[in-house]
């Protein structure tokens, strides 16, 4: 049992978790993620690591609801225990002192991306960030971001806060300004890696993405999380989760992502259709 | 016990012996259990056990016990069941083999004392796998297990994996007085025989059983810990306060055929579907969260024919699929699946395709499978590994419908503890280097064995290398001598 020592929402749906995991917490690095499940019938998902305390032997984890899974887990509160935590998982980021490098984070992609712009930051990289988010809401970390950066950019898609458009926007505008890039690393939603990583192609920057396939035991046995990197099949548990953007078949990941949909919409349903249940019988409980 | 010559405790003359027919296992009949995932052997009575005992010639020279990994005295404790005394028939197992609930029912016999038994050259040979499961069984039952006592040595030891290798090694160092800790980095234990094996085969109570025994013999087990990613073996031994380590990280990452269409939606990896399945329960979704393509009437199909092929494909048989294939590239007789599993999956309806291999998958244009373009094959000459080389048969390409299939054509290393243990040696497969003898490797106090040795082999192998490396380690951690 790992236990939350600190439960809040960093936006609508986003929530971050400061769990007690010391052993996780000494050898987290970033770009590196773990595996949790909640409860005995649990499925293992695989989550974000944000930061970690080695000195508290805390990590923190930043989790987004979008199926059952997901909302139960942002169901839990301070004081409330997570049945296995298990990492940190996949290799670490290739931290050197680039010169400049750009780190794209999208959405609840931004937690996965702080980590890696810290160490690159502290390794003497110029560091500039570029956020973006669906609307002013779901702009996380931004703090924190400008905390380890030398410039932030943000973008939002409905114009509702900072400038409306897209991550790839703004890279694109550094690129015509005749900003040197030397590194670009995006983290956040597939589509996104995919234009990040099609608009560095053409400008030969390199550019590396972090993969988020279904994966099972995240340690390589399974074989789940495979994915298509330059023709050949990588298993983003122990090659990834990070990889050269431009030799990710970003296709195929969309594909094999979607194999479980209708379980997954079966399963979120029934969540609901419980949760609204229950919430009646409170109500109906409070009205008595 | 003793080897000197005393009366036997087995009434029917050698002569008679022989004129026993070897006892039948009770089992489901074929046609229910493809239906559910009960066990499908249902185990010795005492009164069958017996008269299987009865048949035992008990050999001078008992061969079974030599060409049995882990070196059971088979004789000795076949003789205890004639005689009616089946705990201590238990206890005669245990000295060699931790686990006999187990490898009597996962183990190719065949290959080890079975095959090896002189009553198999004339009529059948001895049923020891069957009795074996069955004292343990026995035991189970009673409830009544001897706790082994020793003296603490002071000496700490960790385990690598929770599979039988690991356990095995676990149990024997904990006999020895040393401090015994096991690392698991999945949320249970038992490795390969709680992810791989399925229930209908080895019900997953009776590892909770060994588990608890081996609790109560003081072993300490941890689970969620990926050695290599969340500590690593230095730290164990430099930090941790760990005298030496054995590694029994067990079988590697799945293979792929590398083929047009693996990565289409419906094509598993046999590690993924059958952990899916005994693992994350997957088959009892919506209960369990864990998803799996609904196979209802559906054509599913195993590429391979070893022990896990088979047991994906009658997990798939049990989860409804309308038609089960198994395509293997070779002829039965090559098949390394246990003989009593092929039988089994032959009773139970299974399609076998022999000397066929799928060239490609084929999609309905929107990333699912549709089926597998096969080609059948001819033996050729014979290969590197002593069997005939299968050779495709020009223009006998022929498509068959499926909308899943299974990759079950082996592993390779799992590389974790290699590239996080400076100074561990590996071969060029990526394997760890580690004496056929001693299991030790090329890192002072670090042991290995098993599948991340050997690669995928069977259960009892692993247990044999588990068994010389706690033998080594005991000597180690007593002499100090590398």
């Amino acid at each position: 049992m790992f236990k939350i020592i600190h439960a809040e929402f960093l936006a609508p749906g986003i929530k971050r978790f400061v769990i007690e995991a010391p052993r996780i917490a000494r050898k987290q690095k970033p770009g590196q993620f773990v595996i949790v499940r909640i409860y005995e019938e649990g499925e293992r998902i695989p989550v974000t690591i944000e930061n970690s305390d080695p000195e508290r032997g805390t990590i923190n984890i930043v989790v987004q609801a979008a199926g059952k899974t997901t909302n139960l887990l942002n169901s839990l509160n301070t004081g409330d225990s997570i049945l296995d935590v298990v990492g940190p998982l996949g290799k670490p980021s290739e931290i050197a002192n680039y010169g400049t490098a750009v780190v794209v984070g999208g959405g609840v992609g931004t937690a996965m991306a702080y980590p890696t712009a810290a160490a690159l930051k502290k390794a003497g990289n110029r560091v500039i960030s570029i956020v973006g988010a669906r609307n002013k809401e779901l702009v996380i970390l931004e703090k924190e971001m400008r905390a380890v950066s030398d410039a932030v950019l943000i973008t939002t898609d409905d114009g509702s806060y900072a400038d409306k458009g897209f991550v790839t926007d703004k890279l694109r505008q550094l690129i015509d300004n005749g900003t040197r890039i030397d590194l670009v690393v995006a983290v956040g939603p597939i589509v996104m890696m995919k234009a990040v990583s099609e608009l560095t192609r053409k400008e030969k920057i390199r550019t590396v993405v972090s993969l988020n396939p279904i994966m099972i035991d995240g340690t390589g046995m399974c074989g789940g999380c495979r994915v298509m990197i330059d023709g050949k099949s990588e298993f983003a548990c122990v090659d990834g989760p990070e990889f050269d953007g431009h030799k990710v078949d970003f296709g195929v990941l969309i594909q094999r992502n979607s194999m479980y949909r209708e379980a997954e919409q079966q399963s979120m349903e029934e969540f609901k259709r419980k949760q609204e249940a229950e919430h009646a019988c409170q109500v109906e409980g409070a009205l008595r | 016990m003793t080897t000197t010559a005393k009366k036997s405790l087995n009434p029917v003359p050698i002569k008679e012996r022989m004129k026993i027919p070897r006892q039948a296992m009770p089992e489901q009949a074929p046609l229910e259990r493809a239906h559910n995932f009960e066990e499908v052997n249902l185990g010795y009575s005492a009164e069958l056990a017996r008269q299987e005992a009865q048949r035992c010639l008990e050999c001078a020279k008992a061969t079974c016990s030599d060409s049995w990994p882990v070196g059971v005295k088979v004789t000795e404790f076949v003789e205890l069941i004639v005689a009616g005394k089946f705990l201590e028939a238990a206890a005669k197992i245990r000295e060699d083999n931790v686990l006999p609930a187990i490898t009597g029912r996962v183990c190719p016999q065949e290959d080890h004392c079975e095959g090896k038994c002189l009553l198999g050259k004339k009529v059948k040979p001895l049923g020891i796998g069957y009795l074996e499961r069955f004292v343990a069984d026995y035991e189970q039952r009673m409830g009544t297990h001897v706790l082994p006592t020793v003296a603490p040595t002071g000496k700490k030891v960790a385990i690598v994996g929770s599979g039988p290798s690991g356990l095995t090694c676990a149990g024997d160092l904990i006999q020895k007085g040393h401090k015994v800790r096991v690392f698991e980095a999945l949320h249970e234990l038992g490795g390969v025989l709680v992810y791989g094996i399925p229930e209908f085969r080895l019900p997953k109570r009776i590892i909770r059983e060994q588990l608890d025994y081996m609790r109560e013999m003081g072993v300490e087990f941890e689970t969620d810990v990926v050695v290599g990613r969340t500590v690593t073996i230095d730290e164990l031994m430099e930090e941790e306060g760990f005298d030496a380590v054995y590694i029994g990280t067990g079988a590697g990452l799945p293979q792929f055929m590398n083929i047009p269409g693996e990565h289409l939606n419906g094509v598993y990896s046999a590690n993924e579907f059958l952990t899916r399945i005994n693992l994350m329960k997957a088959y009892k979704f919506p209960v369990y969260d864990e998803p799996m393509l609904n196979l209802h009437g559906k054509n599913v199909a195993v590429i391979g024919g070893g022990n896990t092929a088979l047991d994906a494909i009658r997990s798939a048989l049990r989860l409804g699929a309308g038609k089960a294939y198994v395509i293997y590239r070779r002829s039965e007789a090559e098949m390394p699946a246990r003989i009593e599993e092929v039988h089994h999956a032959q009773q139970e309806g299974i399609d076998f395709q022999m000397l066929t291999a799928p060239v490609e998958f084929l999609s309905d244009g929107k990333g699912w499978l549709t089926g597998a373009r096969c080609v059948r094959m001819e033996l050729g000459e014979p290969d590197a590994s002593g069997r005939r080389r299968p050779v495709p048969i020009q223009g006998s390409e022929f498509d068959l419908p499926l909308s899943v299939a299974v990759m079950a054509i082996g592993t390779t290393a799992n590389p974790i503890v290699q590239t996080t243990t400076p100074g561990l040696g590996t071969n060029k497969r990526g394997y760890i280097v580690a004496s056929e003898e001693t299991q030790r490797t090329t890192r002072k106090g670090v042991f290995a064995g098993g599948d991340i040795v050997t690669g995928a082999a069977t259960v009892i192998l692993a247990m044999g290398a588990g068994r010389r490396a706690a033998k080594s380690i005991h000597q180690y951690l007593t002499t100090g001598e590398w």
